[in-house]
């Protein structure tokens, strides 16, 4: 049985029950009923067929390489290489992909009669298959053929709700940074293409001794930037916040969950796998960006209103937080310690499914709440808790899983993190063990700094009481949306209790890379499921956390309620007001929560007020009319990065269009002058 | 800072110690009835919301006064706390003037039970100076429902503690009604 | 004395946190030249607070009465978790070093949102003012324990009070400068001058305070029983991690005798301290303690730095 699932027509079989969705719903597109049903139907049985095969791959630990050689493409091979970094990724993709399409089937609806519904599935399950396909590519043409497959289904769900303009401009912005990081991938591959003669990977796996150091470190520079670009790294962050918040938020969930992590996912293959040996100071530079891309990541997300923006934000930091593992392996592969360099990866590996499942929490609790609100702002919130209470209680659940909270996932992988920089700062000698302070240091103000921001998101959005009336219209989302922020919120939990089980599957698909077999990672499940690492330099055990939490709980509940003073009488009154009337204006707001910080930060966030009155009498500007405050932060990479490019570009094409005259006997001199450099080079 | 600690250290003790003298024995009860479970429940530990309802701020001086070196209200258990969900006792002083009889009503409605209510000075019990003026409501007893009343215009910070005491004193027996 | 060990391990904290509360109470009263209450006060307050009626306000919700309780359980589990008298008592499931501070932070978290949770503009105000104060701090937190961690090879909490102060001499320094750092912490995260006032009634100067003007009753209680653990805790982890004399090192009655009367006499030490900082200095202003935290942190940073 397993032999089947195993196979090559299995993956095949996965592939073609996207397609065949894909097709099918844009069949079937006049009716969107049956298009909601068709697509989603599709997308839920090829995820959940993922999940078996991605999860029998793991077990059995095979490898599975499927190569087919055309003969009209001479470099381009469609061939797929599933080993178990493969696997796990296809597994993370799998069960996003289950419970967002679980969750689109009743979002879905509310885009009936609006847009087309047969192209949403054509674009979402052509979408999930080019994912499958990226991360299982093993030519470099081919994985480019399926990266241009992913960016351009992912746009044009970006811009599906094409009425707002903000989403068409989000769209564009997605677009275009999509295609600049392309361009550095591409050039990577063809540099490594010119010295080693094919862009298959295990080619130029066995043959990269043939391309000297200097190509190497800048293939790693290109592949930082344009895979960096995908995943969100400062400074080339500028599309997540703006098309996060745009797509639809099931696909918004993939995108942040999954599509981002693509990028990790190729500099994993990268640098771990087909450029080693590298030297150190890659290592120390994605740690040094990730601390930052952490750091950066959750200030910007304590200075925005936006739900789905600072959720956006968040997923940079997460991001930033995952290359703090990559980075310390890659460090510590170079200096010779490969069990640190395999407890790191396994960090990272962690943490990216972690984070996908509590990333696509928030975005699918978010988008209920902006279903029933109409308005993303979360100023016009609060006092949801009441009108949507199992919504609440999941947003709950996933702020205290990205917040690192104990007995949730968050907290296991950030601990592995955490223990992984440790070890570096014990072990490594002068700059190498300061860059690992500082990264250490950036890690634990995030986590700080994360929970100030979710306390603020969760309680401007569904406490204390309405600030419009639109909220008392709010009705609690349909059952399929439930069930798919429940399992999430279900599997977040169950991750953290089975952590220990997991860091040993972890192992076992770190060891599966070349550099790391028969590397054991010291780290060990003991008693209790206790995960202890580096030979009891650090221990904890999930359940015992959970079951000391859920003991202590009950125990001060009854004790107190049963036992101390059973008469007592609980009243209801009103909230102390010192007298006066308190209304939907007088509770603090998201921006006043986070002002404080944002204020103690000014030196790298660069807050500004605008003050806006209008007075009666313009003359004497005694009674003003009205009165408006703006309060902003500055967009430091625009202006101080992306305008100045743009600008320069801007005029060296002026520049350069004077080659075009307009003068025929002008175009007639380049003729003649490129015809005597070919000459030339000729010769 | 070193100077700060030595004059701590150089001050004398200046309390003034607080025993039943016979003539202060007496305590002004108003007809309102105790709460039955208040029985020994604030002996150990009393919490005092203070609450203004417009007042000449006289009482509150004394009120203030007694939380300093010489009266020290903490050596008997009692407190002032800022919130009158926090409280136990609501001391109240001024007449109660319009625009805080609302203010004061929700006060009470806020301060769980069992709570004893108490007005402190003239203008508390009967309107005082200012009776008979528009503006005022002549008392506390016409907002809330008082339970003890300490007179004096303003009662000094020694007549305020005794009364305290007195009263806590005589919760223990207090288990009928007055009227 | 295994089964009275572990006994004392779990209500040790519960129980003498209150008296913590009234030494410090009763020492800043005498700075003050007053005779102040009881030192055994706080027990009869809290005793009055469980046996009151509650009201709540009609605009909180399930987390309004619930994060009381959360608050509490995890104080307890914290104080379980901790090295107190006899860290003979080998506990490798909660005793690491992070899994203590994120479980502090849960508590913190419940509590900012019970805070916002009510709409009052107090309430709001006082969970934006903690929160900034804990996510600062935290750096400071990870980084004191770890400068320790790192000197005893281990980041287990237990592990690390086995071994005597003496075994790391030449790490003398990055201790004395860890435990700096990590005092500044405990006044933050307690609640303490010159971050907060415990005993402030103006609104607009608290901090801790703000977040639970809405609480009545029982849940009051359980509410400044958990601070008062939070500092009895906060108190253990600084003598017992930085100063570890006169720990137990087994489970001989004399070693647990002796281990508890050493740890009663630090923790009275500590409370003295901070009573005589607290008359002694005033509360800083809001947008200065980010300046302080830092310092706590840098401290930290330099005390790694220095080892070996």
């Amino acid at each position: 049985m397993l032999e089947i699932i195993t196979s090559q027509i299995s993956f095949f079989g996965l592939l073609l029950i996207f397609f065949i969705g894909s097709a099918f719903s844009l069949l079937v597109q006049k009716n969107d009923r049956a298009a909601n049903i068709v697509s989603s139907l599709f997308a839920i049985t090829g995820s959940l067929y993922g999940l078996i095969f991605s999860i029998c791959l793991i077990l059995t630990g095979r490898t599975l390489l499927i190569t087919s050689h055309s003969a009209s493409f001479p470099l381009l091979s469609m061939s797929f290489h599933l080993d178990l970094l493969a696997a796990f990724f296809i597994f993370v993709i799998s069960l996003i992909a289950l419970f967002c399409s679980i969750y689109g089937f009743g979002y879905i609806k509310h885009y009936f009669k609006q847009y087309n519904i047969g192209a949403l599935g054509f674009f979402y399950n052509l979408n999930i298959a080019s994912l499958i396909l990226v991360v299982t590519a093993a030519n470099g043409l081919f994985f480019l053929i399926a990266w241009e497959l992913m960016s351009i289904t992912s746009y044009f769900l970006v811009v599906y709700e094409r009425n707002d303009k903000k989403n068409i401009s989000a769209g564009y912005l997605y677009l275009i940074m999509t295609y600049v990081g392309t361009i550095f991938i591409m050039l990577s591959f063809l540099l490594l293409f010119k010295y080693t003669g094919s862009f298959d990977f295990a080619i130029i796996k066995a043959n990269i001794a043939l391309v000297p150091r200097i190509i190497k470190d800048i293939v790693f520079i290109f592949a930082l930037i344009g895979f960096g670009t995908k995943a969100g790294i400062i400074p080339f962050h500028i599309w997540l916040p703006a098309a996060h918040p745009a797509a639809p938020s099931h696909y918004s969930a993939i995108l942040s969950g999954i599509m981002i992590k693509t990028g990790i996912y190729m500099m994993l293959r990268l640098f771990l796998d087909i450029l080693q040996p590298i030297p150190i100071w890659w290592g120390l530079t994605v740690l040094i960006i990730g601390s930052i891309s952490a750091l950066l990541g959750v200030l910007y997300a304590l200075t925005e209103h936006d739900i789905k923006k600072l959720l956006a934000y968040h997923s940079i930091e997460n991001i930033g937080i995952i290359m703090l593992g990559l980075g310390s392996a890659l460090a510590f592969y170079s200096l010779n310690l490969p069990s640190l360099a395999l407890l790191g990866l396994m960090a990272a590996l962690f943490h990216t499914l972690n984070h996908a499942i509590f990333k696509s929490l928030l975005f699918l609790s978010a988008g209920s709440v902006i279903n029933e609100m109409h308005t993303n702002n979360m100023e016009k919130y609060g006092g949801l808790i009441k009108f949507m209470p199992h919504t609440a209680l999941f947003f709950l659940i996933g702020s205290m899983a990205i917040s690192a909270l104990p007995p949730f996932n968050g907290f296991f992988s950030e601990w592995l993190t955490f223990q992984t920089l440790f070890q570096g700062i014990r072990q490594l000698q002068f700059s190498s063990q300061w860059i690992f302070i500082f990264a250490t240091g950036s890690l634990a103000f995030t986590g700080g700094l994360a929970l100030a921001c979710f306390v603020k998101a969760f309680g401007a959005t569904f406490l204390a009481r309405p600030r419009t009336t639109e909220v008392t219209k709010a009705k609690e989302s349909n059952f399929s949306m439930l069930l798919g922020m429940g399992s999430l919120a279900v599997l977040t939990l169950l991750f953290g209790l089975f952590s220990g089980y997991l860091t040993t599957i972890f192992e076992k698909i770190g060891q599966d890379f070349s550099i790391f077999k028969n590397v054991s990672s010291l780290s060990s499940v003991l008693g209790f499921q206790s995960l202890s690492t580096n030979n009891n330099f650090a221990s904890v055990s999930a359940p015992a956390i959970f079951v000391g939490l859920i003991i202590a709980t009950l125990l001060a509940v009854i004790v107190t309620k049963y036992f101390i003073n059973r008469k007592q009488k609980l009243v209801e009154g009103a909230t102390w007001d010192c007298g006066t009337d308190l209304n939907g204006r007088m509770e603090i707001t998201a921006t006043g929560f986070s002002r404080s910080i944002v204020l103690i930060f000014k030196g790298i966030l660069k807050p500004s007020i605008q003050h806006e009155v209008e007075y009666h009498d313009a003359e004497n500007r005694y009674l003003p009319k009205s009165s408006a405050v703006t309060l902003s932060v500055s967009n430091v990479y625009q202006i101080y990065f992306y305008q100045p490019l743009s600008t320069s570009i801007n005029k060296l094409s002026l520049r350069v269009k004077n080659i075009q005259s307009g003068n025929i006997n002008a175009y007639i001199s380049y003729i003649f002058l490129a015809l005597i450099i070919a000459l030339f080079s000729i010769l | 800072m070193i100077r700060l600690f030595l004059k701590i250290l150089k001050t004398p003790k200046n309390i003034i110690p607080i025993n039943n003298t016979p003539e202060q024995t007496e305590v002004f009860v108003v007809g309102q009835k105790i709460h039955n479970q208040v029985n020994r429940l604030f002996k150990g530990s009393l919490a005092i919301r203070q609450i203004d309802a417009g007042s000449d701020n006289a009482c509150e001086q004394e009120l203030v006064a007694l939380s300093n070196s010489f009266y020290d209200i903490e050596r008997f258990g009692i407190h002032f706390v800022a919130s009158p969900k926090h409280a136990d006792m609501l001391l109240v002083t001024g007449p109660v003037t319009r625009n805080m009889a609302n203010a004061v009503k929700r006060a009470y409605e806020a301060t769980p039970n069992p709570k004893i209510v108490v007005a402190v000075g003239d203008d508390a019990i009967n309107g005082g100076l200012f009776k008979n003026s528009y503006a005022v409501l002549d008392g506390v007893d016409s907002v809330i429902p008082v339970n003890y009343q300490i007179p004096g215009d303003p009662p000094s910070p020694k007549i305020i503690l005794q009364h305290l005491l007195n009263i806590l004193e005589s919760l223990d027996n207090k288990s009928t009604a007055i009227k | 004395m295994n089964i009275l060990s572990w006994i004392i391990q779990i209500i040790f904290v519960p129980l003498v946190s209150p008296l913590c509360i009234g030494i410090i109470k009763k020492t800043k009263a005498k700075f003050q030249n007053r005779q102040g209450a009881n030192i055994f006060q706080p027990y009869k307050d809290l005793w009055k607070l469980f046996h009151k009626d509650e009201v709540i306000s009609s605009e909180a919700s399930w987390i309004f009465k619930f994060a009381p309780f959360i608050i509490f359980a995890v104080t307890i589990l914290v104080g379980a978790s901790i090295p107190l008298i006899s860290p003979y008592i080998q506990n490798t499931l909660t005793s690491d070093l992070l899994v203590i501070v994120y479980l502090l932070s849960i508590g913190t978290f419940f509590l900012a949102l019970a805070g916002m949770d009510t709409g009052s503009a107090f309430g709001g105000f006082g969970s934006s003012r903690e929160m900034t104060v804990a996510a600062l701090a935290e750096g400071g937190f990870i980084f004191s324990l770890l400068a320790i961690a790192l000197v005893s090879g281990t980041t287990n909490l237990s592990a690390i009070t086995s071994a005597s102060m003496f075994n790391h001499s030449q790490s003398f320094l990055s201790v004395i400068l860890a435990a700096i750092g990590f005092f500044i912490i405990l006044l933050a995260e307690t609640g303490r001058f010159p971050f907060d006032n415990p005993a402030t009634h103006l609104e607009l100067t608290m901090i801790h305070e703000a977040m639970i003007l809405e609480y009545s009753g029982k849940r009051l209680a359980l509410i400044e029983w958990a601070s008062a653990n939070k500092l009895v805790i906060f108190i253990a982890l600084a003598v017992n991690i930085f100063f570890p004399f006169g720990v137990a090192t087994s489970f001989a009655t004399g070693a647990v005798i002796i281990g508890l009367g050493a740890f009663l006499i630090k923790i009275l030490i500590m409370c003295l301290i901070i009573a005589i900082l607290e008359s002694g200095i005033a509360k800083l202003r809001f947008f200065r303690l980010p300046d302080l935290l830092a310092v706590s942190f840098i401290l930290s940073v330099i005390a790694i730095g220095l080892i070996n």
